[in-house]
């Protein structure tokens, strides 16, 4: 049965937005220069294979349905209270084979002694063996030659798929050749030599370990990447709206409209931005424990709080936004051609559509791009401070709270945040590259 | 000429720079030779985009980034440059070539003094480990007024002009042998350009300092140079030296430049115009990179690539027609179709627009709650009249209000006090749907042809929006037909409507503004500046297109300009204006050949001229803040004769004829009557 989670929505509308943003810019010849400057840049065409793929994981995460239970013929069809989504799918090894707790990426046994029977009937301590890593060795000593097979196996398969990938980028090459594919290629390659040997291992091991109630580190940090990329860009789909209409108007209509955007966005900004974060979480933490009517389930509660969180995060860091489009606005209002249009009698909400908003536009898409990883970082502070998503959500902020007792340890536990770390680096610095990319292409500064 | 005189600074031969730009890469320099000669002041002239900037910025090597020399030589004294290390080259640059640029504004670092920065330059290339004295000597060398608090100060406390002069002192504290000044005093208004042209000189003579001087206008060349070249895409086409050069210009293009100035002479005729555009420096040239636009070209002139030829002593020109000997004196050549200079009577005509008593002021608003602290007073009680069918230039220096004015008659800010009234209805009454009928009557086109255009709409949208907003045409076919009819007006062709302003130069951007303006038939158009921005063939072009346009449809037009020969050619009217008020207005024959007020003795006198000389008034300091204008006559700080009684009270406007008044003390009504 499909689950609808208002987030799912709003992450599919935004992905629609975007595709008829696209079919917009290939009509617009200013956006599309600006678009094919953009993917002119190597780090662009790298940087976009990684968020392709954060992209993907994160769309798959977000189709959700409550999977049927066994039922006998002529019974009425039940379904489990728990929400999955495709993205459970390919995972489903990953997701039920849970350990009893902590394990070392890719151990065959346990990382804590543990005490057990032993053969001649006493009771000792020693490391019990993984229910699934490695249960199907009979002893330690094949576990090296098993990994290797598998790695070795794992790039074989990269390699053939590397192979196909090349000759589909070298077709598009031909075509558009000014667009540095080889960059794209590179990026996929790296990609490919990651995840075949991952998945080959994922098959028999828990490639990056297992965490305190023994679930999978790996298919964690994977169902995190949508809660990263539901809060990076819904919260900018919250902020957009407020952000350009305050700036315009109050750059464009200046005297006390101006007057009063800038007060109250100089109050929000000098009141710490957690200290409000963290107010309004608590208020609708406190709306969610009273009213538990309002949500069939536990996921639904989870998704309202995380929704709650994009738009509060959105509606207290518009003030950014805001102040560079009021600088501009203030620019170009002064601009002939909008002097032009005053003694020709155009009407201001006409001048605003048609002479100031389709000029602050590249600001507009810049500040995107920028925003975006500072928001998937925000949410890792805030989720570790427990006022970000429901600690039921997986996120790289919950690892990373979890994390917190597992560094002080002994002996430490390393893998956690290790892993949370280096998927929350590679899509922040694949942001920050595209973002960088975005400004050269469409400030119209950098240009020469 | 690669040997030169033993006497050559600096010879540059055979240089080449190329530009990497995405349409392919730019051949900016290509091929130039020329030599500079000690104390000698050399004018590079030449169109926007002819390369001269860059021909300067070669010689230094301080081309942008995407930019390289690809081949020649330049040398300095016995030094080659171009093979010279990095190191090296700094230790040339500065100390043996200085370099002044366009904008002071951004040539100097905003957060050090400007003692620190001339200091800094003595420090570096001479060592001189206390240089306080040599700048205040510096500073006074190059006429800064009190120069022991101007050490002290920001550049952001300076003018436009002090800046400019602060530059000089930089690039003089380690006393160069050449001094390159590219378009030094474009930013400039035209009495402090006289001002640091006169520096300029003077420093030459003094130092005998070799000047590189890149202008695009002919009047400086003809003020300060000893000898010409004239640039055209990429090439030098013509080395003469300046009494030859204006005598008789050899090349077709010098020509054509010289004939597309506007002057009284010219008044009846159409100004002549060069055909095209500069041509594309990626392109593959084989022929002259000129011929497309030259009336002469032949055959040859496409296929074969013309050399320099000389001319005669120290004359090279770059055209196959010399070959068959020089051209005739440029005087002797007729201008086509010149009339008697006609003046015509200005009243016979109706008064179209007038502004009485006009105000505008603006707040100035402090601290956390705007509390106004004072008024900028930049129109402060104007009055004037515009009359159907004709011209009224406005002329004065950059800050004075001309634009204020201008935009205040059309109700585009709304005045301070004053009354403005367009066919005899005072605009002030009118309602909101009054208002935005009347703007059918008046439109205006502004001085940037490049910000006057929104980028993000194609040209068929930024016509047809005033018309649709004033609902000029009954239908959409109608008026898609009155753009068409528009353009051919203007001489654009149809395909136009479909392209984005981006792709036009400037000269096509402006007649794509005066078709928006003429799409709702004004009959009275505000020209704020129209050709400063534009270069002299493109200027003429679009001054021809004003004026036919006046002829066949009867426009008046308040021309407001900064171009004393423009108005000579243009106007049938002048007010001249001097910090928020007119200072004196007339006829244009009255104002130009006989100007009364100081100020405007002073300001046509300082306008560099290319036919004869004149003597020049030299002003003293600038433009005062319109935040607190001088007690009585707003000019007495500056004026040359100024008396006691000029600072007790602003002098009324005297009548001096039917047409003209003039706010002066020397005339007051006594005087006139006694005098006369
Ligand atoms: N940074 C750049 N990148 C690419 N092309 C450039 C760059 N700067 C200048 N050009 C091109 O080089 C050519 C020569 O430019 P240059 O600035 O020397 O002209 P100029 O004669 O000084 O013109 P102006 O009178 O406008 O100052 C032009 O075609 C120009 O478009
Ligand atoms: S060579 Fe020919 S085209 Fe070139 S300037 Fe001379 S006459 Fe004109
Ligand atoms: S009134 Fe006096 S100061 Fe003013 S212009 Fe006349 S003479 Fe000069
Ligand atoms: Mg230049």
């Amino acid at each position: 049965m499909p689950v609808i989670l208002a987030t799912d929505v709003l992450v599919w509308l935004l992905v629609l937005a975007a595709a008829g943003y696209g079919l917009y810019c290939r009509r617009q010849p200013h956006l599309a220069a600006a678009w094919q400057r953009v993917f002119r840049s190597p780090a662009a065409m790298a940087s976009s294979v990684a968020l392709v793929f954060f992209l993907g994981v994160a769309l798959l995460d977000s189709l959700h349905y409550r999977p049927a239970l066994d039922t006998r013929p002529g019974e009425q069809k039940a379904y489990g209270t728990e929400v999955r989504s495709v993205l459970d799918l390919p995972l489903a090894d990953l997701r039920g084979n849970t350990e009893k707790t902590y394990s070392a990426p890719l151990a065959m046994v346990s990382y804590a002694k543990e005490q057990v029977e032993l053969p001649n009937g006493k009771m000792g301590r020693e490391f019990p063996r993984l229910r699934f890593g490695g249960s199907h060795l009979k002893d330690a000593s094949e576990w090296a030659g098993d990994v290797t097979r598998r790695v070795l196996a794992g790039f074989a398969a990269s390699v053939l798929l590397f192979i196909m990938a090349a000759l589909v980028i070298r077709r598009l090459g031909k075509r558009r050749p000014e667009i540095p594919w080889n960059a794209a290629l590179a990026a996929v390659g790296g990609l490919l030599f990651v995840t075949g040997p991952a998945v080959a291992l994922s098959l028999c091991y828990h490639v990056l370990g297992t965490d305190k109630v023994g679930q999978d580190v790996l298919y964690l940090a994977l169902k995190s990447v949508r809660t990263s990329v539901v809060i990076g860009t819904l919260t900018t789909i919250v902020l957009l709206p407020v952000g350009i209409a305050l700036g315009i108007m109050a750059g464009y209509f200046r005297g006390w409209v101006d007057d009063v955007i800038q007060y109250v966005y100089t109050t929000l900004n000098s009141i710490p931005g957690v200290l409000l974060i963290a107010a309004s979480v608590l208020m609708v933490q406190v709306y969610v424990d009273t009213h538990p009517d309002l949500f069939q389930t536990a996921a639904q509660r989870a998704d309202f709080r995380l929704l709650m969180l994009c738009i509060i995060m959105g509606l207290t860091s518009w003030t950014g936004l805001t102040r560079v489009l009021r600088g501009e606005t203030l620019k170009l209002s002064q601009l002939e051609y909008v002097q032009a249009a005053h003694a020709f009698g155009v009407r201001q909400p006409r001048i605003l559509a048609r002479h100031i908003l389709p000029n602050v536009a590249h600001i507009v898409i810049i500040t995107l791009a920028l925003d975006f990883s500072g928001f998937v970082l925000a949410e890792a502070v805030l989720s570790y401070i427990g006022v970000g998503v429901d600690p039921s959500t997986n996120s790289f902020g919950t690892i990373i709270n979890a994390a917190r007792l597992e560094m002080s340890r002994e002996p430490v536990v390393w893998w956690t945040l290790a892993t949370a770390f280096t998927f929350m680096f590679v899509l922040v610095l694949a942001a920050n590259l595209f973002a960088d990319a975005a400004r050269d292409g469409f400030d119209p500064r950098v240009r020469v | 000429m690669s040997g030169g005189s033993g006497d050559a600074v600096l010879a540059v031969a055979e240089l080449r720079t190329r530009l990497d730009a995405p349409g392919g890469a730019v051949r900016a320099v290509d091929g130039v030779d020329f030599e500079l000669r000690r104390g000698e002041c050399f004018a590079l002239v030449g169109e926007s985009g002819s390369g001269k900037s860059m021909t300067a910025l070669s010689i230094l090597r301080l081309l942008p980034e995407a930019g390289r020399i690809t081949g020649g030589r330049v040398r300095l004294g016995e030094q080659e440059l171009l093979g010279l290390p990095e190191l090296a080259m700094r230790a040339v640059r500065g100390r043996r070539v200085a370099m002044i640029f366009q904008e002071p504004a951004t040539a100097l670092n905003p957060v050090l003094t400007v003692g620190r920065q001339i200091a800094e330059v003595i420090e570096r290339h001479t060592g001189n480990r206390n240089p306080g004295k040599k700048v205040l000597e510096l500073l006074n060398a190059v006429g800064v007024p009190d120069p022991a608090r101007r050490c002290g100060e920001y550049p952001f406390q300076l003018s436009g002009g002090l800046k400019q002069r602060v530059m000089i002192a930089a690039a003089l504290a380690a006393e160069p042998e050449v001094l390159i000044a590219d378009e030094p005093t474009t930013a400039l208004d035209v009495t402090i350009q006289a001002q640091i042209l006169d520096l300029l000189a003077r420093l030459q003579a003094e130092r005998s300092m070799a000047i590189l001087l890149i202008t695009h206008d002919l009047g400086i060349v003809a003020r300060m140079a000893q000898r010409v070249a004239v640039m055209y895409a990429g090439e030098i086409v013509e080395v003469a030296a300046r009494d030859d050069f204006f005598a008789a210009p050899q090349h077709p293009y010098a020509q054509k430049l010289f004939e597309a100035l506007p002057s009284p002479q010219k008044r009846g005729a159409e100004l002549s115009v060069i055909a095209g555009q500069v041509p594309s420096l990626a392109a593959n040239f084989t022929g002259c990179r000129f011929a497309e636009r030259c009336e002469s070209a032949w055959d040859r002139c496409r296929t074969e690539a013309p050399r320099l030829i000389p001319l005669g002593a120290a004359r090279l020109v770059r055209c196959h027609l010399r070959e068959r000997g020089p051209a005739a004196a440029r005087h002797a050549v007729a201008i086509a179709g010149t009339e008697e200079v006609t003046y015509v009577a200005v009243e016979s005509e109706p008064v179209l627009a007038e502004a009485v008593e006009l105000k505008v002021h603006f707040p100035i608003r402090e601290g956390l709650f705007k509390r106004v602290v004072g008024q900028v007073r930049a129109v402060d009680g104007v009055s004037l009249t515009v009359r159907t069918g004709r011209t009224l230039a406005l002329v004065g220096e950059s800050g004075c209000g001309k634009t204020t004015v201008g935009k205040a008659l059309l109700r585009l800010l709304q005045p301070t006090g004053g009354r403005v009234a367009f066919a005899g209805r005072d605009l002030a009454s009118l309602s909101g749907a009054e208002l935005r009928a009347s703007r059918r009557g008046m439109q205006i086109i502004f001085q940037d042809p490049y910000a006057s255009l929104n980028p993000r709409m194609r040209v068929a949208e930024i016509l047809g929006e005033g018309m649709q907003s004033l609902d000029v045409g009954a239908s959409d076919q109608e008026r898609s037909r009155r753009i068409a009819t528009l353009l051919a007006q203007v001489g654009l062709p149809a395909e136009a409507l479909q392209r984005y302003p981006h792709e036009f130069s400037g000269g096509q951007r402006q007649r794509i503004a005066i078709a928006r303006a003429l799409a709702v038939e004004p009959r009275l158009i505000v020209c704020d500046e129209p050709t400063s921005a534009l270069d002299v063939s493109v200027q003429a072009q679009i001054l021809n297109l004003l004026k036919e346009l006046q002829r066949r449809l009867g426009i008046a037009y308040l021309f407001i300009t900064h171009n004393l020969s423009i108005v000579e050619y243009l106007a049938h009217e002048v007010a001249v204006m001097y910090l928020g008020r007119i200072v004196e207005r007339g006829t244009a024959a009255e104002v130009l050949e006989n100007p009364r007020h100081p100020y405007t003795a002073a300001l046509l006198s300082a306008v560099p001229m290319v036919e004869g000389k004149r003597d020049i008034i030299r002003l003293q300091g600038e433009l005062p803040s319109p935040v607190h204008p001088p007690a009585g006559c707003h000019f007495h700080p500056r004026c040359p004769e100024a008396m006691p009684e000029c600072r007790l009270a602003y002098p009324e406007p005297v009548r001096l004829s039917r047409t003209r008044t003039v706010s002066c003390l020397l005339y007051r009504a006594s005087k006139v009557a006694s005098s006369s």
